[in-house]
């Protein structure tokens, strides 16, 4: 296990952007009535953002980006990493922070650069921008952390379509002598597959066979260019993994659990993170969630939850949090950080 | 883990079966209302009652609930 600590980093401001067009589970038509009751009943999500055709998780993570730098009041000339993490980039080629460099007036002397991870993605780059930050004295930095997942699903597929979302963030990290962050990361390749996008990489490239549709247990259809998600499958990983992954990073860095104001989760299944509430012995209280509103945004679903159901105590309060995400790759993490008063932007509707 | 209530709380997953209608021998991928929805119930309440971890491929390897139970208690 990949259990760190990195010194010397603070998280200093979050900020979120969510398309405005809502689309709500009990109109989707691929299910029963009766069957969409229990949807969101079990799984949790009632409402998704959809982004309009030709608008990008860049689109949404600037947008959410330009509104924390100035209730930050920052100088764009200090900020010196920009990571953006997402499943859903602007280009193959080139690289979508280097645009996003450019579209937030970010010096040339700011390293930028992309991560491919789904839901586990927030985690992995706070690791990453605060591995970078820890040495660089004064530094600032950006993590933008977004996904437009909507656009890789199949309608037609009653596993993926009423679950994804979009979203795009900001969260501001700086240099402080004061303040770490601590760590526990870990990977699972053998089970790669469970969710996947078979075509369009280079190992399958898209082909006039991509985009022929292909019908799978249940009903479902969809081509080899749309996501697969083996949902019972990620259910049982989370069930076994997610609880120890918490309690090995409070164990090793003797954190009690007790002091922990708020357990950050990503929001994959309200079922399957009620379970994992009841085996790590968390009050509901602790426990936000945000998908009844805004569903699965991928990488995008924990600094979604804490604007959204965080916000007051995230600027008003000194919080200890658990952050913990899941899920592709397979790929999965927690956080825990300390917040003292952060900027916390009201969420944005593009 | 005792049969009896392993049945009685598999029953209680089901939210339009009437749950007296099942019993150990209850060919449950039959029920009208199973689907990959139920599977995820019946996954955490084996999880959570029984701490034992099962999986799709195990559904789908049992026929009745009587099999499943045998399943999950050999887990």
């Amino acid at each position: 296990m990949a259990v760190f600590t990195v010194p010397n980093v603070k998280l200093s401001g979050i900020a979120a952007c969510v398309p405005k067009r809502i689309e709500d589970n009990k109109d989707f038509a691929l299910l029963s009535e009766k069957e969409r009751e229990l949807f969101i009943k079990t799984v949790g999500i009632r409402y998704r953002r959809v982004a309009e055709q030709g608008v990008t998780a860049s689109d949404l993570c600037f947008t959410a980006a330009e509104k924390l730098l100035s209730d930050l009041n920052w100088s764009r000339d200090e900020i010196k990493i920009l990571v953006f993490i997402t499943q859903t980039p602007d280009y193959l080629i080139p690289n979508t922070s280097s645009i996003l460099q450019e579209r937030l007036k970010l010096s040339k002397n700011c390293l930028a650069f992309d991560i491919n991870l789904g839901c586990s993605g927030y985690v992995y780059g706070l690791s990453v921008v605060s591995g970078l930050l820890q040495n660089m004295v004064d530094g600032k930095a950006l993590l933008l952390v977004g996904d437009i997942s909507t656009k890789t699903i199949s309608m037609q597929d009653k596993s993926t379509a009423p679950l994804f979302s979009d979203a795009g963030t900001a969260t501001a990290l700086e240099f402080s002598a004061n303040n770490q962050i601590y760590f526990n990361l870990q990977t699972d390749g053998k089970e790669f597959e469970d969710i996947i996008i078979p075509d369009g990489g280079y190992r399958n490239q898209v082909s006039e066979k991509s985009f022929e549709v292909k019908e799978y247990e249940g009903g479902i259809l969809r081509n080899d260019l749309a996501m697969k998600l083996d949902g019972l499958k990620i259910f049982n990983f989370a069930l076994r993994e997610i609880a120890p992954n918490i309690n090995t990073l409070l164990a090793e860095n003797k954190i009690e659990k007790s002091s922990i104001d708020y357990f950050v989760f990503h929001q994959a299944n309200l079922l399957m993170l009620e379970s994992v509430r009841m085996k790590l012995q968390i009050e509901a209280e602790k426990v936000p969630y945000s998908l009844y509103d805004y569903g699965n945004t991928s990488s995008a679903t924990v600094p979604l939850t804490m604007v959204v159901k965080l916000r007051e105590q995230l600027t008003k309060q000194n919080l200890n949090l658990i952050l913990s995400g899941f899920g592709v790759g397979l790929s999965w993490g927690s956080a825990y950080i300390e917040t003292e008063k952060i900027v916390c932007s009201e969420l944005i509707d593009l | 883990m005792q049969s009896e209530d392993f049945i009685q709380k598999f029953a209680l997953c089901f939210h339009q079966t009437e749950p007296a209608s099942i019993n150990a021998e209850t060919k449950f991928r039959e029920l009208e209302e199973w689907g990959s929805m139920l599977a995820l119930i019946v996954i955490a309440m084996i999880d959570s009652d029984y701490s034992k971890t099962i999986t799709a491929e195990d559904l789908k390897s049992v026929t009745t609930v009587a099999e499943l139970f045998e399943v999950a208690k050999n887990k």
